[in-house]
């Protein structure tokens, strides 16, 4: 059992720390799984460490202690090996101005080994799927930095990688970009089984394509899971149904709501409509006890919890507690 | 740590790379062609000069080098200012501009290791330095051939190539300096100031300085301040560069440093040494040159490989 589900991992960090230099932790006792196929969403204010430990995981960065495998290597003993199945975006990069979007990216591709044609023939794929191709031939002195961000996307994709780690990926990117570059982490995930790790600041964005996110703070994970599993464990398994009515006359809803088992919790919005505050999925309940008080019943929604409710109420959780 | 991976992967990638970023930039174009514009001009003044007054010369295109006007300096003066100066304008930035770009992260999240990348580096500028400076040779071997009206003898040729290397080495010094100060600031403009000023202490200050430290120590006129003048002087490199420069090209040269009388007993004055005596003469010139070379790539390889990104 064990193997198995150490195999099905395409990246584990185990104990991982980096103390900088000048003595910052940046990184401490760090644990981390990726799975095949999962994209993972790595959360947290500035400075928590995200982008340190992407560093770690190519080898860009020494770690001080713990252990990293990725796809069955050691970045640090085989470094060449793991670089050509992962690709990186970092956070701030850049290209030599001077040279064309094109150049770069060849020059880049040829440490991977390919032939002039297969170089040309990624290049030319990635960029068309990054609306970059009739820009190819200009300097990238010229380019706009939302340009420059997906030129960086086409050189990810030029490296077919087993595992993408994109630090930031849609920073600068206008809303029509972002909704074409959630597409392509889903299509990639998809149709090549691609893994990614992805480190942002747009929790809408993660919690749209994100199998679990990790939120980091003080350079550790303490909380990892799929947003439910995180709303669980933070709201305690509590959901907010949001129920409609319609004329309601003498009869009292919150009243009535109020007696229903698994109820904790009632608030009024507006004329109407109500917050209700459950245990457990119990709409079936709500709706029976309406109907039995000859309320007419318009609408009742589960209302799952956002990952921004849930970032909120665990950074609100670490301040206070700290 | 161990490699399991090919050392070398990716390197050369960087050179050719590098290599066409030094011979296409304009800082490169504007120093070649200020080298072969002084070039030109020193061998006017040499050729006249000789057409006028030796007409016998035994090494003339050796002569080609050394010869000078008022007021125009000879090819050697030239060159030992300029390609310290090329070597410098290739360096300084080589490094620290890849940081600033943040284009270093992008390169090395490809397979390749860190040292490749240096090493790359040092030998497309090597490449490119080849390339100006052979340009430079063929003008001078131009030169001798239209003056003499035939080609010049093998000793000749074997010393001007011999030359030729000394010269790279002196050039690549100076590369691998600057490239040394353009790891270690991140400032471009640090980077080439720094490596200026040490360029202006070891070629204009340090005779100044090694005859003043000798003389502290040893004594005004003693045999022991003379020793140590020569040994300090050849810390620097222009020290190496000008004494295997005159072993090359004046193959009457016999001694280097303090010349002491029992050397030159028996010697006849002015009977030139054949080429494998002047290379051993030089031997320990070039060896320094190399040992330098060498510890200056590896200074910069332990600074770089620390870095943090
Ligand atoms: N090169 C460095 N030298 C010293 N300290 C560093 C270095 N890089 C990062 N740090 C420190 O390490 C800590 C973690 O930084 P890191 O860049 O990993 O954070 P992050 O989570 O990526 O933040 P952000 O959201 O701002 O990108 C910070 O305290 C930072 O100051
Ligand atoms: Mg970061």
């Amino acid at each position: 059992m064990a193997t198995e589900r150490q195999s099905a991992n395409v990246v584990t960090l185990r104990n991982l720390s980096k103390i900088y230099g000048n003595n910052t932790v940046a990184v401490d006792s760090l644990s981390l799984e990726l799975r095949k196929g999962e994209v993972f969403g790595i959360l947290g204010p500035n400075g928590a460490g995200k982008t340190t430990t992407i560093r770690m995981m190519l080898g860009l960065t020494e770690p001080t202690s713990g252990s990293i495998d990725i796809l069955g290597m050691d970045p640090l003993r085989t470094p060449l090996e793991v670089k050509r199945n992962v690709a990186y975006m970092p956070d701030d990069m850049g290209f030599y101005e001077d040279m064309s979007g094109y150049e770069n990216l060849d020059y880049t591709a040829r440490f991977l080994g390919l032939g002039y044609d297969e170089r040309r023939s990624r290049i030319l794929a990635a960029v068309s799927r990054m609306r970059l191709e009739h820009r190819l031939s200009d300097r990238v002195r010229t380019y706009s930095h939302g340009m420059k961000r997906r030129l960086a996307l086409a050189e990810v994709l030029v490296k077919r990688p087993a595992i993408a780690i994109l630090d930031e990926p849609t920073q600068g990117l206008d809303p029509h970009s972002t909704a074409e570059f959630l597409t392509l982490i889903r299509s990639l995930k998809k149709e090549e089984g691609m893994s990614v790790i992805l480190a942002s600041h747009h929790l809408d964005e993660v919690q749209s394509i994100c199998d679990r996110v990790g939120l980091f703070h003080a350079g550790r994970m303490d909380l990892s899971g799929t947003v439910d599993e995180l709303a669980t464990r933070l709201f305690g398994g509590k959901m907010e149904v949001v129920v409609e009515v319609g004329e309601t006359g003498n009869r009292d809803v919150a009243k009535i709501l109020g007696t229903i088992g698994g109820v904790s919790h009632i608030l009024q919005e507006k004329e109407g409509v109500y917050r209700v505050t459950v245990d457990s999925d119990i709409r079936p309940g709500i709706a029976s006890a309406l109907v039995d008080s000859d309320v007419a019943l318009y609408s009742m929604d589960v209302h799952r919890h956002t990952l921004d409710a849930v970032y909120q109420a665990y950074y609100k959780e670490v301040h206070d507690a700290a | 740590m161990r490699r399991n991976d090919f050392a070398l992967r990716g390197l050369r990638v960087v050179t050719v790379k590098e290599l066409q970023d030094f011979t296409g930039s304009a800082r490169m174009v504007i120093l070649t062609a200020l080298i072969l514009i002084t070039a030109a001009s020193s061998l006017y003044t040499a050729t006249n000069t000789m057409k006028t007054v030796v007409s016998e010369d035994e090494f003339l295109l050796l002569s080609l080098f050394t010869l000078s006007r008022n007021p125009v300096p000879s090819l050697l003066s030239f060159l030992s200012f300029l390609v310290p100066l090329t070597g410098i304008a290739m360096g300084f930035d080589v490094v620290n501009s890849e940081f600033q770009n943040r284009t270093l992260k992008r390169v090395l999240s490809q397979p390749i290791h860190r040292d490749v990348l240096l090493f790359g580096k040092a030998v497309g500028a090597l490449g490119a330095m080849t390339v100006v400076l052979l340009a430079l040779w063929m003008l001078v071997i131009g030169s001798a051939m239209l003056v003499l009206g035939l080609p010049p003898s093998t000793e000749q040729v074997a010393r001007a190539l011999a030359f030729y290397g000394v010269t790279l080495a002196f050039g690549m010094f100076w590369f691998l300096v600057a490239m040394f100060f353009s790891v270690v600031f991140r400032q471009q403009a640090t980077s080439a100031l720094v490596s200026l000023g040490l360029w202006l202490l070891l070629t204009v200050f340090w005779s100044m300085i090694a005859q003043v430290v000798a003389t502290a120590v040893g004594g005004v006129g003693s045999f022991q301040a003379a020793r140590l003048e020569v040994l300090l002087s050849r810390i620097s490199p222009n020290t190496l560069f000008a004494e295997s420069a005159l072993a090359l090209l004046s193959p009457s040269t016999r001694t280097l440093g303090v010349v002491m009388f029992t050397q030159l007993e028996g010697a006849l004055m002015g009977s030139p040494l054949p080429f494998g005596q002047s290379l051993l003469l030089i031997w320990p010139q070039l060896s320094a040159l190399v040992a330098l070379l060498v510890l200056l790539f590896t200074a910069s390889y332990v600074v770089f490989q620390r870095q943090e990104l």
